[in-house]
């Protein structure tokens, strides 16, 4: 294993304290319980916007607090959902008095650490709703049981409910634009090589020089096969075709095509995967009216990428243009 | 007039730290069998913190016991161990009397159970914790119904965890992190049953420890 670490148990603590000094206009980093809030909050009267989960999938959470998105995020370990004591502490510091909206990825751990702490919030006098975020198709012969993942459909989802709270919306709408995203968003992913998690020490799975691993998770978990490995064209529509066959858009209808890199892959190979699937969408009768390219939910170091579709309507699509300023996604201003 | 109070509540938590340090590397085996193997290191460590905790300011009813537990348990036992246990304790605090007769330790119970079942959607017979703690609960209600006292209803309580852990040997596991081993997971006890066991037969001791002292002239 090579890697930039000093001690694999601190990887996190120490990265946080670089990103803390640098974007410490935007954010500020709590130590012990370890969370991530925006430098102004409590923004009074704003539904405050919570997410997080293990990590290792950077910028995603912390990379997205700030104007027009998240008011917290909260790191866990690698790969690891943190324990409700930090959710409850952010909760709490981002409640500007018009409750809390906690955006969690459908993984059993991030689930059940963030419902108990909703709970815990709720015993506090803190109105908290809870979306949960489960737009990968490839599930249904996951060796994971607890129904379809949370994967890059996230990103657009705490953007766009991050807009509706930045324009004033109330607990009920924006946790209603939070649900109608994850209706209308559709990812799948591919894994060419495996990642390692720093106190592991190895590669998270096998996989052969020529093989890859279609339909994973933003953790190289197993999704729906092992397959060989295949131009970038090929690739392409393993990931579009279930897309398409599960979230039936119609001809005219306008969609966001969001490629996203796993941390490994060069820009130039995401845009090569984009560039076919704005082909097969557009052969589909769609209109790709957003576009997102880049590495936005990373799983480490893996090599592969996921393909993310959400239908649009003027609502959405005016609050996916919103203003936002956070450290790793910055438009409109 | 319900028996137990806040010094059982306490000395509840003295006795599960005691018990969780004795059988911490039998519950890693049971994990390591079908789990991830860290239950027993969990627990351990969760209980000393909430010993710990409790000894730096002690709360004065068993609400507040409970509460304290609660916190404790959902930041330092982590995995799914750790919000399970700890809403459990959250939502007997809601319920908990000042003193509990046998009604009450059969609500309580049944509340700590509710909290489990929300927070793990596992129903009886997955091989779950839930196992060891519903036949506690049926047990328990058995004794309060007849008109026992609390002692007697954690006594009761107690052995039906213990034989509700014993049952879940042949089980196989579809709920929780076993599940993924199917029909291999057959033939080991589940360590989450096992834990609820040992928690509910030191609050039948602490219950029987409190009453020999207040029973002393």
């Amino acid at each position: 294993m090579k890697k930039l670490i000093n001690d694999p148990a601190d990887v996190v603590a120490q990265s946080l304290k670089g990103f803390a000094a640098v974007h410490a206009d935007l954010v500020t980093v709590h130590y012990d319980p370890d969370y991530v809030v925006r430098a102004d909050a409590p923004v009074a009267g704003k539904v405050g916007l919570v997410s997080g989960g293990g990590s290792g999938h950077e910028p995603l959470h912390a990379g997205y607090v700030g104007l027009g998105m998240l008011d917290a995020a909260v790191p866990g370990a690698v790969f690891t959902s943190p324990t409700p004591d930090p959710i409850l502490a952010a909760t709490k510091a981002v409640d500007g008095g018009a409750g809390v909206l906690h955006i969690v990825k459908n993984y059993t751990g991030d689930v059940l650490n963030f419902e108990t702490a909703a709970e815990m919030a709720d015993m506090e006098g803190i109105t908290v709703k809870s979306v949960v975020v489960d737009d990968d198709v490839a599930v249904e012969d996951s060796t994971w049981t607890a129904g379809r993942r949370g994967v890059a459909g996230t990103v657009l989802l705490e953007k766009i409910a991050g807009a509706a709270a930045e324009r004033g919306d109330d607990l009920d709408g924006v946790l209603a634009i939070a649900q109608r995203v994850n209706a209308s968003v559709r990812s799948m992913g591919v894994a060419l090589t495996a990642c390692t998690v720093p106190h592991a020490g190895k590669p998270s799975f096998d996989l052969g020089e020529d093989e890859i691993e279609i339909g994973i998770g933003i953790h190289g978990e197993p999704g729906r096969h092992r397959v060989p490995m295949a131009t970038a064209d090929e690739i392409t529509d393993q990931l579009v075709d279930p897309i398409l066959a599960d979230l039936k858009p119609a001809a005219g209808d306008n969609v966001l095509l969001f490629v996203n890199g796993m941390g490994g892959t060069p820009e130039s190979e995401l845009y090569i995967v984009y560039a076919h699937a704005r082909d097969r969408l557009e052969a589909a009768g769609l209109i790709v009216a957003r576009s997102l390219v880049g590495n936005y939910i990373t799983s480490l170091e893996m090599q592969g990428c996921s393909i993310t579709v959400l239908k649009l309507d003027d609502e959405l699509t005016a609050l996916w243009d919103a203003p936002v300023h956070t450290p790793a996604l910055r438009r409109g201003l | 007039m319900g028996e137990l109070g806040a010094a059982w509540a306490l000395d509840w938590m003295k006795r599960a730290q005691v018990v969780l340090g004795e059988h911490r590397m039998e519950l890693i085996d049971l994990d390591r069998a079908i789990g991830d193997g860290d239950h027993g290191e969990n627990m351990d460590r969760g209980f000393k913190a909430v010993v710990a905790k409790l000894d730096e300011a002690p709360p004065d009813d068993v609400a507040g016991v409970l509460k304290v537990v609660a916190m404790t348990l959902m930041s330092k036992v982590g995995g799914a161990a750790g919000p399970l246990y700890g809403t459990a304790f959250m939502r007997a605090a809601k319920v908990a009397d000042a003193d509990l007769d046998a009604d009450a330790v059969v609500a309580l119970l049944a509340a700590a159970l509710e909290g489990i079942v929300a927070r793990g959607k596992a129903t009886t017979g997955e091989k779950t914790m839930v196992d060891a703690w519903s036949p506690a609960i049926d047990a328990a209600r058995v004794v309060a119904e007849a008109g026992g006292s609390a002692t007697e209803a954690f006594r009761a309580a107690a052995q039906g965890a213990a034989d509700g852990a014993e049952a879940t040997i042949p089980l196989r596991a579809s709920k929780g992190r076993a599940s993924y081993l199917g029909e291999r997971s057959i033939g080991h006890k589940d360590p989450g049953a096992t834990s609820t066991a040992y928690l509910l037969a030191v609050a039948a001791e602490a219950a029987e420890a409190t009453l020999s002292v207040e029973v002393t002239p």
